[in-house]
């Protein structure tokens, strides 16, 4: 009870937060609301069950992606809002957008959207440990993704360079 | 379940309250009397120069997109260092290999200048 | 304390990919260590470095091996598609040397970039798990996103990077969505896993979230296929892109998005057949006509060969919709043989170009048949190829790719696609008329040909005579590679 109703103000914040991100006329304000949506996903990760995966949220998503949202914003420092489009195409999008959100809602509403049951429940978290649990996943089944990770980001580092330095 | 993480949101739930609670105290109880000079950015003391709103070098993207790959592969040792023990010899290999990959792009970087400010 | 057994690793599974990879890590740190204005060398070592990966590939070749836990297989479908990356990765380095020199940006971190993508064209060529398959597609759109975006200085291939960069990030999120709901429909991101509860759960096929999954994943293969409607930044991209690098991304990562398509739609989800054999055919149908009627009024020559190469796309997709021996076969004798002669055109496109000045029109063709009769006979060759006109390889890979569509009951899709194709001979031939039946405008006297060049021209033209006279050889190995 306690925790459905907790679960219900964090989504409203997220919702409204989000909703924030892409209505807020000053950048950086969107920036803030876009780190508050992430909060809000961390702790829906705790509510699941996976505290590594809110950690990572924090430090990944609201620590360093924001840091480089708020530089690029700053980087490209623009100065005025755009100016307010009442274009056709508002209207035109919106239509379609209704319109594809009663399907979805009609189509979720008569056929089954079950999945299979996974391994991992409450009891398994409980006794292993979330952390744990990841680990020996990705060190076992999935090695070899996780090396091509780090292919990955080498070419992000090496990208990176090439991008943006000034002398290369 | 979540009683675990009730320390935390209580602590989120104070810093928030005392955060707000200073600025509305003191909007309340401290006088105000704004003349010019109050109301102008701090700089240290100096007359503000210019506009505050100043187009960030671009070298600090590049130092930003940096910082980020390598909080990534940290990201990647929490798992491993809880289960370090468990996959022995073999995850240190696994890791090694990880880490070796990376170290490539941490000497580019560094041979590259990328890490000094130009 | 228990320990954690170790995964069955059998490295013989990756190792085309771990010696790509390595070479490209050898490349990087050589390039920082051993600074020279002299960029060529790296390329050769890379060249090197492919040769040696493709002997390991024609070693592999007949001897499929699992490794790490089932999360890749290199079976001859894969090792197919490894010979058509490292192709396209050679021929694109061959025309690199003199057009980045000459555009002033033969920076070294080129061909380690390259290698790379290579790699990741690989591992999605043979991933047998949805992650493995996913991370590939990242390796390899990471580093065409920066080698659209590589001519730092010209504000065109700036707006290619950016581009490529938006739109592909938009739609990398489609196909890991798809992905993540397909792992929630049925558990497990593998792949023989995930056939087998489908195929084990008789409501299987009407489970929305199995059926919007594969919607998802094939919104985000089709968008790196280019097939229409996903194919809107196909022709900004391919013309602001460095020449080189438009050609080595109109058929590596196309031919390695089939490869994953391919293997996921068939091995995975067969059961689901008859739903995506029509959102497919719709696909393949949109896209040739789209690519052939856009293509029909391109001045530009680079965003004709663009428009060409969503077309040929198209014609691919016929082959999967087939989905027999023949289509499979056919789809892979016809990215070999795109290969060959896409990379060939745009080597000429490299060479009529100078700097600052690409002369990408088809105006600037004007002539050049009179004064570079042999370059002239070696773009007529590709564009006839293009064209799908006997005796060049096209015509042979668009011969089994329809007639597999023919085989399989897909009649009228046969018919459109060749009705396409003889709509595609207009805007190859105007190219043609330019060079043969217009008097010289230029007298072409910048135009030097690199031994590299020479050399890719000569391994081009070989690509799409040979087994367009004799295609029975190269016709047995994809019909050994096939799937089913």
């Amino acid at each position: 009870m306690l925790e459905s109703l907790f679960f219900l103000i964090v989504a409203a914040v997220a919702v409204l937060s989000g909703i924030l991100v892409i209505t807020c006329k000053n950048p950086i304000n969107s920036a803030l609301s876009l780190i508050l949506t992430f909060f809000c996903v961390a702790t829906f990760y705790v509510m699941l069950e996976a505290p590594f995966m809110a950690a990572v949220q924090v430090i990944v998503y609201a620590g360093a992606i924001m840091v480089l949202i708020v530089f690029v914003i700053m980087l490209l420092n623009i100065k005025t809002e755009t100016d307010k489009r009442t274009s056709h195409a508002v209207l035109i999008s919106s239509i379609i957008g209704l319109f594809v959100l009663f399907e979805t809602i009609y189509f979720l509403n008569r056929s089954s959207l079950t999945g299979s049951k996974g391994l991992m429940d409450s009891a398994m978290i409980k006794s292993v440990g979330h952390t744990e649990i990841i680990g020996k996943a990705l060190f076992t089944d999935f090695l070899l993704p996780f090396e091509i990770t780090s292919l990955l980001l080498l070419v992000a580092i090496v990208g990176a360079v090439v991008v943006s330095k000034r002398k290369i | 379940m979540l009683g675990a993480y009730l320390p935390i949101l209580l602590l989120v739930v104070i810093s928030i309250c005392f955060g707000l609670g200073a600025l509305v105290l003191s909007s309340f109880v401290g006088p105000k009397k704004p003349s010019k000079v109050k109301l102008q950015p701090y700089e240290c003391g100096c007359e503000p120069v210019g506009s505050a709103r100043e187009r960030f070098s671009i070298k600090f993207y590049l130092i930003a997109m940096l910082f980020i790959l390598f909080d990534i592969e940290a990201v990647f040792l929490y798992p491993w260092s809880i289960l370090f023990k468990k996959l022995g010899m073999f995850g240190l290999a696994e890791m090694g290999v990880f880490i070796a990959i990376l170290l490539v792009g941490y000497i580019y970087i560094w041979k590259k200048g990328a890490l000094e400010w130009e | 304390m228990e320990t954690i057994a170790m995964p069955a690793i059998n490295f013989a599974a990756i190792m085309p990919e771990t010696i790509l990879s390595v070479i490209a890590m050898a490349l990087l740190l050589i390039n920082v260590f051993v600074p020279s204005e002299q960029k060529a060398y790296l390329g050769y070592l890379s060249l090197i470095g492919i040769v040696v990966t493709f002997f390991t590939v024609i070693g592999g070749w007949g001897t499929p091996q699992e490794g790490f836990n089932g999360s890749v297989m290199q079976d001859n479908f894969a090792l197919f598609f490894k010979g058509i990356f490292l192709v396209s990765a050679a021929l694109s380095i061959l025309i690199s040397d003199q057009y980045m020199k000459r555009e002033e940006c033969n920076h070294g971190e080129l061909y380690p970039l390259i290698l790379l993508a290579t790699c990741g064209m690989m591992l999605m060529a043979s991933g047998t798990d949805l992650m493995t398959i996913f991370l590939g597609l990242e390796l390899l759109s990471v580093s065409l996103y920066v080698l659209a975006g590589f001519q730092r200085d010209s504000l065109k291939s700036n707006e290619a990077g950016l581009k490529y960069f938006l739109l592909g990030a938009f739609s990398t999120g489609f196909l890991l969505y798809g992905m993540a709901l397909i792992y929630g429909a049925t558990g497990t991101t593998r792949i023989a896993a995930i056939a087998s509860y489908v195929a084990q759960n008789s409501l299987a096929g009407s489970n929305l979230m199995l059926l919007i999954g594969m919607v998802l994943m094939a919104v985000g293969f089709s968008f790196k296929i280019a097939a229409a409607p996903f194919h809107m930044w196909t022709p900004d991209v391919y013309e602001g892109a460095p020449t080189p690098m438009t050609a080595f991304m109109s058929v590596g990562p196309k031919a390695a998005g089939f490869a994953a398509f391919v293997r996921v739609f068939v091995i995975a989800l067969p059961t689901l057949r008859a739903d995506w054999a029509d959102l497919l055919w719709v696909l393949a149908v949109l896209t040739m006509t789209v690519g052939n009627i856009t293509a029909l009024y391109q001045k530009n020559i680079k965003r004709m060969l663009a428009y060409s190469s969503i077309a040929h796309a198209g014609y691919v997709l016929v082959g999967f919709v087939a989905g027999n021996a023949v289509g499979t076969a056919g789809i892979m004798f016809y990215m070999l043989s795109y290969a060959f002669m896409n990379i060939g055109a745009f080597a000429i496109i490299v060479l009529v170009g100078k700097k600052g000045e690409p002369n990408n029109n088809v105006e600037d063709y004007a002539g050049f048949g009179f004064k570079h009769p042999l370059l002239a006979v070696c773009m007529s060759i590709f564009l006839f190829s293009l064209a799908g006109i006997p005796p060049a390889a096209g015509f042979i890979g668009k011969f089994y790719l329809f007639s597999g569509a023919i085989q399989a009951g897909y009649i009228w899709l046969a018919i459109i696609g060749v009705l396409n194709s003889a709509a595609s001979v207009y805007y190859y031939l105007r190219v043609m008329v330019f060079m043969y039946m217009k008097d010289p405008v230029e007298e072409f006297d910048w135009l030097k040909v690199s031994p590299a060049i020479a050399l890719c021209l000569i391994i081009a033209v070989a690509g799409v005579l040979i087994p367009g006279i004799v295609p029975g050889y190269l016709l047995e190995l994809a019909q050994k590679a096939v799937l089913l």
